[in-house]
């Protein structure tokens, strides 16, 4: 793979000149306690300093809640606004760890499943990911047990690795990131060799995917065991909203008088509502059943469906869930039970 | 902390109980819910300042429920949860154990509601020093700044509900949010839906919250909504005398009518 | 309608509504953009999005026949908010129509035989566009039964075509309604729908059945039909999950790894019997 050499100086040049460009450039920023990808305006609001966001970066390609539609409505005739493609702006996604990076091709294999989201897909297009090696890790993280790692470079189209000295070993994964380097190939210089490995965190591997994916599917029918995992578990969206690879929504309208929208809004499996009939039948009805759903979905149902495993391990769902579900440690239990 | 272990050891080898709630020490070295039914297990339960959680929730649960003998390790703010509960008719006298701590960390049974009344009595209701600070600097505003400062806030809430699962007050089975015949509440997380959400909440708490923070602990955004439970708190105390989580006997704010009430739209 | 938005609906204008049963409307829609209605086609078993802007969409199988052009209809239950806000509408309002999505009923396999139809309630729609499909293609199957059961007489939905069916000599129609929902002057059978066709003692030789009802009805038919010797592969029926796209991306309407949006909504009985119990 081609690499260069960013330093320190020409990737504060680089940041700003892409922002003053045809990109909005979305970054990791302090905000008060935590940190989150948000749209910068200056090279001074990023900061370097998190092991990963609280949120994934999916939103530059599946926001939070997105307007699908307009429409407007008259007595008995009814108006549609089409999705707007051109309003898609063209973005430079920067700071994006190796395992969010990982999870767009999770996310692509939903979205892509048979008819072709292009929505989502056109938002992917024109984003241009810039990713940023992991130096270091935390009791969460564990890439390394689903074939990633604080180095890896796939789904990004460049990858930085910060070296002692400040500045950043690039990288070129794919054309993309070919392009934009020769956008800006003033900034870049020839890359000196240093070695990328001991630059990366140290991460152990918790469990070992192929036994997973040989034994999950024969515990489907093991409610007990599903339902002393998910003893804890409250049932709410936040592992999934905060999840790269989740992709679940819910399709809701919106409207003011005559006008209005159709939105489409992140939803999750945990929540008791989600597979909820009219009628008041419910197909999963316990928390056990719901969990069930979240590791099954993408340690079976997705290697199955879509050849993707639905998970980088990203350690997002274990860090915002408010009853510490360890996804590693359940995952673990199943080979171990 | 091993009498913890201890006396629970004791209660499942007994057979005095077959499932203890309490708490053990989870990702890097954070407290977590634990349920222990093996009397070999009990040396995972925990209890120290890492416990905070308020983990009330569970007596209702389902699932829970069904379980005859099962006694729950109360740190404080779980003690006034129950005491709320108990006064919403949500959990009843005698089908769980409560296992609570004195002041110098002494492990003590609590046998009826009254008892743990009694114990809440002792303990501090107020707010917690940093809280106070943020609510007198948010008082301190002025009208348009605390929009801003609440509609940053609001901005941030992905509508995860997190927050509203792990507030033992939370346990209406279907949540007004849930409700879309009307649809009261927008389902999707832009900022006015969210304010619509939380002011929603807060209303449904008045007089209910036990300020134990349990929801803005629980947001994976740090959202500090739990001040907006606690200054309806507040004002309940102020204008109705009512402090939530103190009485088993106590009347509803929500809920009781009285003939000197300062509102006259009810008369 | 040109677009890349798979969200987007089409626009149909409701041409006529029947009020079929307490509750229960069948829409007659007709594309308001004559190429959309030009370029549609759909098979028998598919199902669609139906939308009122501003309240939101539902899922409703295309309850009229392929072989009809021009138009397609839906027959849906009031229920919640949508199909509130559908019962609603008058003539010659516009409504969104997204799809057709999901698999089919494999009648160019039934071809040579026989066809049992059995439905309960309102589970009647989805049957009515394969029993319609497969009247208007009369001489590719033996003999056509149809046995339909609704709690009363006057929950008996599509009560013309049940007239029109009955007077055919190529079509054995038996009609029921359960116990107590007989009104003086009803002519069919009392009894619930397992009973009924108990009685009727189908033959299972070169035959396909189709059953479509409420859980409780399928629940038992199914012991019936093996009674009688229908094979696992010989039954189908078709399967309910909460949807919201109808296209394998929100992730709600799955029965373990199977979606239902996409991998059905018919299953035969044989598939049915692999799936693990989540629906
Ligand atoms: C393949 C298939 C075919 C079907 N065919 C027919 C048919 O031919 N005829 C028929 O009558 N029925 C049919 N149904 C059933 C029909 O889809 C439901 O009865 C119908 O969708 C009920 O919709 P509603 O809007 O009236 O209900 P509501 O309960 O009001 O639901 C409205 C929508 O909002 C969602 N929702 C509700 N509350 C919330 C909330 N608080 N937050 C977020 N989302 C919420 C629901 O998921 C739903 O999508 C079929 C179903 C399937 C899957
Ligand atoms: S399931 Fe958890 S660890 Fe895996 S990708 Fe999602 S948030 Fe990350
Ligand atoms: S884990 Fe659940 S929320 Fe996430 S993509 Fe799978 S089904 Fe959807
Ligand atoms: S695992 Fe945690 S974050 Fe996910 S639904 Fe359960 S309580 Fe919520
Ligand atoms: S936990 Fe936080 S993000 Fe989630 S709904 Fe509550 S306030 Fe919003
Ligand atoms: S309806 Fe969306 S996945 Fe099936």
């Amino acid at each position: 793979m081609e690499r260069k050499l960013l330093t320190k100086d020409s990737y504060k040049l680089l940041i700003s000149k892409i922002i003053s460009g045809k990109y909005q450039l979305v970054a990791p920023v302090k905000v008060d306690a935590l940190v989150d990808f948000r749209r910068i305006k200056s090279a001074d609001e990023i900061t370097e300093d998190y092991i990963v966001t609280v949120s994934s970066a999916k939103s530059v390609a599946f926001p939070r809640n997105e307007k699908l539609f307009g429409f407007e409505k008259n007595n008995k005739k009814l108006e549609q606004t089409d999705f707007d493609f051109d309003s898609i702006p063209h973005t430079v996604l920067l700071g994006v760890r190796p395992c969010d990076a990982m999870g767009f091709a999770s996310l692509t294999s939903i979205f892509c499943w048979d008819s072709v989201d292009k929505i989502y897909t056109t938002r992917l297009e024109r984003t241009i990911i810039i990713g940023m090696s992991c130096a270091k890790a935390d009791a969460s993280c564990f890439c390394t047990s689903v074939k990633g790692n604080p180095g890896n470079t796939a789904g990004n189209d460049l990858l930085l690795t910060k070296t002692p000295d400040g500045d950043y070993i690039t990288e070129i994964v794919t054309e993309k990131g070919a392009k934009l380097v020769a956008e800006f190939y003033e900034l870049f210089r020839e890359d000196k060799g240093a070695e990328k490995e001991p630059l990366l965190a140290n991460v152990p591997e918790v469990f070992e995917l192929d036994g997973i994916l040989a034994k999950i599917n024969s515990k489907f029918d093991d409610e007990v065991f599903w339902s002393e995992q998910a003893m804890r578990c409250l049932g709410c969206g936040a592992c999934a909203y905060v999840c790269p690879t989740c992709a679940c929504f819910d399709i809701q309208d919106e409207s003011h008088g005559k006008t209005g929208q159709r939105v489409r809004c992140w939803d999750s499996c945990g929540l008791s509502l989600f597979t909820l009939h009219t009628s008041g039948h419910n197909p999963r009805q316990n928390q056990g059943q719901r969990w069930r759903q979240r590791l099954m979905h993408k340690f079976s149902y997705m290697p199955d469906r879509l050849n993707t495993v639905g998970c980088v391990g990203c350690g997002r769902c274990s860090r915002a869930c408010p009853v510490d579900m360890n996804i590693a440690e359940h995952l673990k239990s199943i080979i171990d039970n | 902390m091993n009498n913890i272990q201890q006396k629970t050891k004791e209660l499942l080898e007994s057979g005095a109980c077959t499932l203890i709630i309490g708490y053990e020490k989870g990702t890097g070295g954070k407290a977590r819910p634990v349920f222990v039914r093996k009397a070999e297990h009990a040396a995972k339960l925990i209890f120290d300042e890492s416990c905070d959680q308020n983990i009330a929730g569970y007596l209702y649960r389902q699932e829970i429920k069904n379980e005859s003998k099962k006694a729950i390790v109360a740190n404080n703010h779980t003690l006034k949860s129950i005491v709320e509960l108990a006064s919403e008719n949500q959990i009843h006298e005698g089908d769980f154990m409560v296992l609570a701590f004195t002041a110098e960390g002494e492990i003590i049974e609590l046998k009826s509601f009254e008892e743990i009344e009694k114990h809440v009595a002792t303990l501090y209701h107020g707010l917690n020093d940093e809280d106070k600070a943020t609510m007198q600097k948010i008082e301190a505003m002025t009208m348009e700044e605390r929009w801003g400062f609440w509609e940053n806030e609001f901005s941030k809430c992905i509508k995860c509900y997190a927050c509203r699962a792990s507030c033992p007050m939370c346990y209406c089975p279907t949540c007004t949010v849930e409700i879309n015949q009307p649809q009261w509440i927008p389902v999707p997380s832009h900022t006015l839906g969210n304010l619509e959400w939380h002011v929603m909440r807060a209303m449904h708490l008045a007089g209910r919250c036990i300020t134990c923070g349990q929801c803005a602990k629980s947001c994976p955004l740090d959202l500090p909504i739990h001040l907006l439970t606690y200054k309806v708190a507040l004002d309940s105390e102020q204008y109705f005398d009512s402090v939530a989580g103190t009485s088993v006997c106590a009347n509803n704010v929500l809920a009781t009518f009285k003939t000197e009430d300062h509102e006259n739209f009810i008369r | 309608m040109e677009t890349q938005n798979i969200y987007l609906p089409y626009l149909m204008e409701i041409e006529k509504i029947s009020e079929e049963a307490p509750f229960v409307k069948t829409f007659r829609l007709k594309f308001i953009n004559p190429e959309d209605a030009e370029s549609f086609s759909f098979r028998t078993g598919q199902f669609g999005e139906y939308s009122v802007a501003g309240v939101g969409e539902s899922t409703f199988c295309i309850a009229s026949a392929p072989t009809r052009k021009g138009y397609i209809e839906c027959t849906f239950r009031k229920a919640g908010s949508v199909t509130t806000a559908l019962s609603d509408m008058e003539e010659g309002s516009t409504l969104g129509f997204r799809g057709p999505y999901g698999n089919v009923f494999p009648i160019d396999e039934w071809k040579g035989k026989s066809l049992l139809f059995i439905a309960g309630g309102i589970a009647l729609p989805p049957m009515r566009s394969v029993i319609w499909n497969c009247l208007d293609l009369r001489e590719n199957f033996k003999d056509i039964t149809i046995v339909y059961g609704a709690k009363s007489v006057a929950d008996l939905v599509y009560k013309e075509e049940l007239r029109l069916w009955d007077e055919r000599p190529d079509v054995k129609l038996v009609t029921t309604v359960d116990p107590g929902g007989e009104t003086p002057d009803w002519k069919g059978e009392v009894g619930f729908v397992p009973t009924v066709l108990d009685k009727l003692a189908p033959k299972s030789e070169n035959t396909i059945a189709i059953v479509c009802g409420p859980p409780i009805m399928i629940k038992f038919t199914f012991p019936i039909l093996e009674k009688y010797g229908f094979a696992d592969d010989m039954v189908y029926t078709t399967l309910e999950n909460r949807m919201k796209c109808g296209f394998g991306k929100c992730g709600r309407c799955n029965v373990g790894k199977t979606y239902v949006c996409k991998d059905g909504p018919v299953f035969s009985l044989k598939q049915l019997k692999q799936l693990p119990d989540e629906y």
